[in-house]
């Protein structure tokens, strides 16, 4: 971004020397706790997703042990159905749609658009504490015998069946989805109010637009979710007959409550990944994006278009045959603006410079995934072939597709990314190709199997299965055991680059975001002055970068 | 270790299903071609450090992105009416099938033929012959998922769900439950087995219980009292059941229904909620008195009775609210 900043370099070495970083301006417990810092509150956030993420992704691997044989011999029924729950509940709730936003968007969104905090940082501090507790309710839940409806919570299984803590897990979504709730309105009013001067909405960077749709879905869709779980939990309780058949309710109805909340927050959990990418495409390829408007609106579209593609979750469940071919065409039609979007960034590389570090190797990975999630979206839109993988593996494999191969990857991508800024240590660059590398190997040979082995019939969410599919599962499992060490390679030299890592300089990739005019790490409050901001973003120049490379 | 990567395929709608499928496998390598192959290439030229033109290009932005949104956008619209027209045809069973029962319930199937056999966790049918599959659930919500013939159907509390195929090749094939039911789960397979027409109506004999399943709805019917009131010369004024099945019943809330097996259905378990024209609600639900089983055996009865004369006094009435 070409920006004017009113301090020189010199006051940037100077401010860096005296005035304390925004990680030494209190050390204490309390100081943590206590933090309106939107940077803090994103690291807050970090820890408790990861401990969160460590549990899903212990589950993960116990039901991909179990599924190495055809018989259930690991675990019993109950505790692989309540495993999967598990696993489900905490990878989306708890990890994958505050992943992006509230660790990365919490600290990079005020310091991108020039401002010193977000508008509401108390609230803030609130969203972190609300998902927190809906954190330990759903552990509680989990710690006291687990939850067996799967993350779904469909009825009557979970209304009027399932003999576990079903109310418990679904108050911890309930209060963790008011944490997503003020955190979207915070962004939202954020991007709203306090751009810095010169910041139009077509001078932003494409992150902040992609986050600001993300928010709107997440204020838009979760109170449905709210209700939805809140009516669940009220018809198990007193019997209220909405759901029951037996009272003249319908269970269906419960799918289209579910799904009209749960199908857009499928694009909380693409869309600030692809946030992540369009920043990292544009700064390792040197070059402006191609067609930023077209990647700007392709994020609006996204979020507009999510809203109206429910009821493709229903295609076997005896839903009108004309509400079906709706829901059908809407589906194909939601597809168009991720497609524009690969497009714009394939299109980026197109006479750029590119180098292949580390966020980079993640930015190309999650392409090159994507594409595979979002193409094989087209055989569940399509209404026959749907008929055929719904409930399969087939779809077990398009989602990971799109939320892990998709998101975790640009989420990881983006946490090498602004890793620098973050803690001011650069991360070992060759570790992090290595560990980009494995994960990308490692979730092909878990995924890709779970295609084939969906259209040869394999139901999901079986406990034991006939052997003809057992190829296919070990493979899977193997390549979740490689996927694995894709993900702690990682962790371990994080950690280690907090003491060991080479110190990072402001702008250690010669980026354009206005996050990077600050110093590594950060003072308290980002800009010592406000940055004026006078043209638009992205503004790399490939053949400037070789004549450097050459000098 | 087998290492199949194709799932047999049962029917004439099954290789119709797997064309859409490599329709959809050859769109979805078109794209990936297009995108990754220029993504490599870029890569390897556009290296940092390599000699290459860098100069910002020319190009008609507008132009490119409006091509490359509707190029696929219209193949897309394609695929999009194949699999709508596929999904048309599967959603109407034709008239003349041999129609079988399958109750799911935790965590089984049972089939009830109209000869009266019934099966646990087993379906044979006759090759070439329609099979229309009357589907109900005692419980929690199932799908009746046969991957050989490419169909799935969820089993629903409450209502009458349908699916139908009609099977070109003999053999066994899986029967699964494909929606997450609870413990036993995926223990709630089984199989289908296409038979051979004349081994079939043997297979039939062999099993055949007694009663056929009409017979049995009929003792049912008078077990349960219904006949008291619905029969002949009753004190209690009830609807007639005589020439109703398929037929549009006048409702007191004003407008018609048509009497499906989802319309008798509903009339036995949750009677108060659809009254017929000039009757009071005085019949008494049976909910939790009969088994989705017997339901739908006491539905087949009724059926039965749709092809008798109707009598006088519904026929008269229908004409009146006409």
């Amino acid at each position: 971004m070409s920006a004017v900043i009113e301090t020189r370099p010199a006051d940037v070495l100077v401010t860096e020397r005296t005035v304390k970083n925004y990680l030494t301006e209190g050390r204490t417990l309390r100081s943590w706790l206590l933090t309106t810092d939107h940077k803090r509150i994103g690291i807050l956030y970090l820890y408790s997703i990861l401990i969160f993420f460590a549990i899903a992704a212990a589950a993960a691997a116990l039901i991909r042990a179990e599924l190495i044989t055809p018989q259930g011999d690991l675990v019993t029924s109950e505790t692989y159905n309540k495993l999967f729950t598990v696993h489900g509940v905490l990878m989306v709730w708890f990890f994958l749609i505050p992943s992006i936003p509230a660790v990365l968007g919490n600290f990079v969104i005020p310091m991108m658009i020039g401002a010193r905090d977000v508008a509401f940082p108390k609230l803030n501090l609130l969203s972190w504490y609300l998902f927190n507790a809906g954190g330990l309710l759903a552990l509680y839940s989990i710690i006291f015998g687990g939850v067996d409806t799967g993350w779904t919570f469909y009825t009557p299984y979970s209304s009027a069946f399932s003999n576990s803590h079903v109310v418990s897990m679904a108050a911890g979504v309930f209060v963790a989805g008011f944490g997503s709730i003020l955190t979207g309105l915070n962004f939202i009013i954020t991007v709203h109010t306090m751009r810095a001067p010169g910041l139009r909405w077509h001078r932003l960077p494409l992150f902040i637009w992609s986050l600001y749709s993300t928010s709107v879905i997440l204020v838009l869709a979760t109170p449905v979710l709210a209700i939805t779980l809140a009516l669940m939990a009220l018809e198990r309780i007193w019997h209220l007959g909405l759901f029951d058949p037996k009272l003249g309710g319908d269970p269906v109805l419960f799918q289209h409550l579910f799904w009209f909340y749960s199908h857009p927050a499928v694009y909380i959990m693409i869309l600030p990944g692809m946030a992540v990418v369009s920043e990292t495409i544009t700064c390792f390829a040197r070059k402006k994006i191609f067609g930023y408007y077209f990647v700007a609106y392709s994020s609006v579209a996204i979020a507009i278009l999510g809203f109206l593609v429910w009821g493709h979750h229903m295609f076997v469940t005896s839903q009108s045959v004309y509400a079906g071919f709706t829901f059908s065409l809407l589906s194909f039609l939601v597809s168009v603006p991720s497609g524009v979007k690969v497009f714009n960034w394939t299109a980026t590389l197109h006479r750029g410079s590119i180098s292949l570090q580390t966020p980079m190797l993640y930015a190309l990975g999650f392409i090159g995934l994507f594409v595979i999630g979002g193409l094989t979206g087209l055989f569940l839109a399509a209404l026959a072939t749907d008929v055929h993988l719904s409930d399969t593996y087939f779809i077990v494999a398009h989602f990971h597709y799109v939320m892990v191969g998709g998101m975790v990857t640009a989420f990881m991508g983006g946490l090498h990314y602004w890793w620098p800024k973050i803690t001011g240590r650069m991360y070992p660059e060759k570790l992090g190709q290595l560990a980009a590398l494995i994960t990308y190997i490692g979730f092909n040979l878990t995924f890709f199997p779970q295609f084939i082995m969906g259209y040869l019939g394999m139901p999901r969410r079986y406990h034991a299965y006939p052997g003809e599919f057992q190829i296919y599962h070990v493979l899977s499992s193997a390549g979740a055991s490689i996927l694995g060490v894709g993900y702690l390679l990682p962790v371990c030299y994080f950690i280690w680059s907090l003491k060991h890592g080479k110190k990072a300089p402001p702008n250690p990739w010669n980026a354009t975001g206005l996050e990077w005019q600050t110093p590594s790490p950060p003072p308290k409050h980002n800009f010592e002055h406000i940055p004026v901001v006078t043209g638009p973003p992205y503004q790399y120049s490939a053949e400037a970068e070789e004549e450097l490379q050459h000098a | 270790m087998n290492f199949p990567i194709f799932p047999p395929q049962g029917s004439a709608f099954a290789h119709r299903v797997d064309h859409l499928y490599f329709a959809l496998v050859a769109f979805s390598l078109a794209m990936i071609l297009l995108i990754l192959l220029p993504m490599i290439y870029f890569l390897f030229k556009y290296r940092r450090g390599k000699k290459a033109n860098r100069r910002e290009p020319r190009i008609p932005e507008v132009t490119i992105e409006i091509t490359w949104i509707s190029i696929p956008l219209l193949l897309m619209v394609g695929l999009y009416a194949w699999g709508a027209d596929l999904y048309f045809h599967e959603q109407r069973p034709p008239s003349n099938a041999l129609e079988i029962n399958v109750i799911g319930k935790q965590w089984m199937w049972k089939t009830q033929h109209p000869e009266g056999n019934r099966e646990i966790n087993e379906l044979h049918v006759p090759l070439g012959r329609t099979v229309k599959l009357t589907l109900a659930s005692q419980d929690v919500i199932h799908s009746f998922f046969l991957p050989a013939f490419r169909i799935k159907k969820d089993v629903i509390p409450g209502y009458y769900t349908t699916e139908w195929f009609q099977a070109t090749r003999l053999g066994t094939f899986h029967i699964f439950c494909a929606e997450y039911c609870g413990t036993h789960h995926s223990g709630m397979i089984g199989k289908v087995v296409v038979m051979d027409p004349a081994e079939y109506e043997r297979w039939l004999s062999a099993g055949r219980p007694t009663t056929s399943l009409v017979q049995e709805g009929e003792k049912r019917f008078r077990e349960l009292g219904c006949s008291g009131c619905h029969m002949g010369s009753s004190v209690i004024r009830a609807p007639p059941l005589e020439g109703v099945f398929g037929k549009p019943v006048p409702l007191q809330t004003g407008g018609t229904t048509i009497a499906d097996e989802g319309y008798i259905r509903d009339s036995i378990l949750l009677p108060n909620s659809q009254i017929v024209a000039g009757y009071q609600p005085v019949m008494p639900s049976f909910q939790g008195h009969v088994t989705e089983e017997e339901v739908l055996e006491l539905v087949a009865y009724i059926k039965s009775l749709g092809s008798r004369p109707p009598s006088e006094s519904l026929g008269s009435r229908i004409e009146e609210q006409r």
